[in-house]
């Protein structure tokens, strides 16, 4: 075992793939010098600067740039600084990259990743604190990721490099360096497959990026009441792993969906309405969503505080199901 | 300004040129006619009269050479080795069509021919066709990318974003302008005060060229300089075709503003009877042989519609299929 923190899985694992496949590319604002938080500290040094390659901000170019190289071959990982900022590519996502294969008939492929993170709790402000995933799950030819542990960081990380598919892999600045032991011989994550972070008989809680911390922390406080509560992180949001939910669900009987982004319009509702679709006769009360107020991040400390969602929400949702 | 075939430019070149274009024309005219018949589906915008620039450029091009193109496409995937058949396939909506009937006219992709795509989005696929130039030199090879684009795709952001990078990188890129002199419906005028694109990147210290795109002697001579320089390494490269769009926007298009050439002034214009002239005055072309290529072309359109007809529609089972590779 090694203890790493997310940003170093982030970071080992690209030059694990860049060692591993020469045609790895990594593209970005400042990613030569390391980026503001330091994923991609070192990769210059070791594959120069024409495979670590610094960009101008200009965001749509950069994936754009991105996109042509991976239909000719080649598989870069592009770094956009902050969710936010996806805002400026967009074009080049939803109608260059997530439909190239598709349009063609299956001619081209695209295999890239689009790195990002997004999320609040550093007073960032309403431009560099959103979680704007919902946005790319609503886009049939992407897949979003969304690794809340170093280790899914890290095996996450391996899979969408190898995907042939546009992959959009989705940090959160708030975990960056928090530190956990990686087992020294990880195997890649299959994109798809949820994880299991707590058993519990009494309530499912479905739980994305930070607020799979949260759920575990507000798990062990319920569990002092006898309140077993089950923790599942989809880790994938596209493609999603319904069955592992809803056999969750199945013997719960009760389900809670937590995220950060804003609740309206949110990938809470998307698993809700999936999961009453599917096991709609296993579920004992209406399912509860945790998420943001609808208003933009707000900047001053006290009012962010309050914005975020975080473990007393997914309590009280917990008590909501059952009735409490 | 109907100059004769820059030097080099033989006989034989010029047959091929005339060729291809008349192969564009046919093929264009009669899915102008079948759009009508609502046979071809969709928007379908036809590049009648500026046909020179798709074969100036591509008659250039290897097969490894990489071309992306706008929502005007027909002309550049043709020129760039598509099949008629499986183009109008894919017009007609057919299963036999390039992408499976999946793409349309807007969105033709014919990889085999390096034919990596056309866009409906203006401008959108300019990085794209950078992205493809960076990946070839990281490959060591000299090959080039191409990306065709209108007058009204440089008014974009990311036309600039791409210009920067593609100047900053020194990538074998080649930008070939139609500029056609309208966006849509309105003239260049209405957008900008740049009335040159060649002018708009000005500052980025790489070669850029304007010519007159009608002549397909005179695209032919400035983009052989320019892939010249592309396979020795350098790059950009900026080609401006001055071109005249004969029909609409798109097909259906009233086009209430501007008025239609008269058929004289289109006649010294129309590059295929410009190099029809030059052809016949320099020797290369008798009435026959003139003939014989019009007639040849057209013929492979009626095979090629005939192919595509007997195609089927895709079936609605394969709804949901190759969303994801």
């Amino acid at each position: 075992m090694t203890e790493s923190t997310y940003l170093e899985a982030v970071r080992t694992t690209l030059a694990e793939a860049m060692r591993a496949d020469a045609r790895v590319l990594v593209l970005g604002e400042d990613v030569a010098e390391g980026g503001p938080w330091g994923a991609t500290a070192g990769l210059a040094d070791e594959f120069g600067e024409e495979r670590v390659r610094n960009t101008p901000i200009s965001e749509a170019a950069i994936c754009g740039v991105a996109i042509g190289a991976a239909q000719s071959g080649w598989r870069p990982v592009v770094e956009v600084m902050f969710v936010d900022f996806v805002t400026l590519a967009l074009d080049q996502l939803v109608n260059q990259a997530a439909k190239a294969h598709f349009m063609s008939g299956g001619q081209l492929e695209v295999p890239l990743v689009l790195r990002t993170q997004g999320g609040a709790g550093q007073r960032g402000g309403a431009q560099h604190s959103q979680s704007l995933e919902a946005w790319l799950t609503h886009v049939p030819g992407l897949k979003v990721v969304m690794p809340s542990t170093a280790a899914d960081a890290a095996g996450l990380l391996v899979s969408a490099i190898a995907d042939p598919n546009p992959v959009v892999y989705v940090e959160n600045k708030t975990l960056y360096f928090r530190r956990e032991q990686l087992d020294d011989h990880r195997q890649p994550i299959p994109i798809g497959r949820a994880r299991t972070a707590r058993a519990g008989r009494d309530v499912t809680v479905v739980a994305l990026s930070r607020l799979v911390s949260e759920s575990l922390t507000a798990a062990d406080e319920l569990a002092e009441e006898g309140i077993e509560v089950e923790v599942i992180d989809p880790r994938t949001l596209v493609p999603l792993d319904l069955e592992a939910i809803a056999e969750s669900v199945a013997r719960t009987h009760r389900l809670v969906v937590a995220h950060e982004a804003v609740v309206q319009g949110g990938f809470g509702a998307e698993i809700a309405a999936q999961v009453q679709a599917a096991a709609f006769d296993e579920l004992d009360a209406p399912i509860e969503r945790v998420g943001a107020p609808f208003t933009p991040v707000p900047f001053s400390p006290p009012l962010e505080d309050a914005y975020l969602p975080s473990r007393e929400h997914v309590v009280a949702a917990v008590r909501a199901v059952l009735g409490e | 300004m109907a100059a004769g075939p820059a030097e080099g430019l033989d006989g034989g070149v010029g047959l091929e040129l005339l060729r291809t274009m008349w192969r564009i024309r046919a093929f264009e005219e009669r899915v102008g006619e079948l759009t009508r018949a609502n046979e071809v589906h969709g928007l379908v915008h036809l590049s009648v009269g500026q046909e020179a620039v798709a074969a100036g450029v591509c008659g250039l091009l290897r097969a490894d050479d990489v071309a992306y193109s706008n929502h005007r496409a027909h002309g550049h995937a043709i020129a760039k080795g598509a099949p008629l058949r499986t183009v109008m396939a894919e017009l007609m909506g057919r299963v036999a069509g390039l992408c499976g009937g999946l793409g349309g006219s807007m969105h033709l992709v014919d990889r085999e021919h390096g034919f990596l795509g056309a866009t409906g989005v203006v401008g959108g696929n300019v990085p794209l066709a950078l992205g493809s130039a960076l990946a070839g030199r990281l490959a060591g090879g000299d090959q080039l990318a191409v990306v065709f684009f209108g007058d009204g795709a440089v008014q974009g952001g990311i036309f600039v974003e791409s210009v920067n990078l593609a100047a900053l990188w020194r990538v074998p890129l080649l930008l070939v302008c139609e500029n056609n002199g309208f966006t849509e419906f309105t003239p260049r005028s209405a957008h900008t005060v740049v009335e040159r694109v060649s002018d708009v990147v000005a500052p980025y210290d790489f070669a850029r060229e304007t010519v007159d795109g009608n002549d397909v002697a005179a695209v032919r001579e400035a983009c052989a300089r320019f892939v010249a320089g592309a396979r020795a390494g350098e790059g950009p490269f900026l080609l401006e075709c001055l071109t005249h769009r004969l029909r609409g926007h798109y097909e259906g298009d009233p086009q209430r503003y501007r008025q239609a050439l008269a058929a004289d002034e289109w006649q010294q214009l129309d590059p295929i009877l410009r190099l029809q002239r030059t052809g016949t005055g320099e020797g290369w072309l008798d009435h026959d042989s003139q003939a014989r290529l019009e007639t040849q072309a057209r013929e492979e359109v009626e095979d090629a519609v005939r192919y595509a007809r007997e195609s089927p529609f895709p079936e609605p089972a394969t709804l949901g299929k190759l969303v994801y590779a």
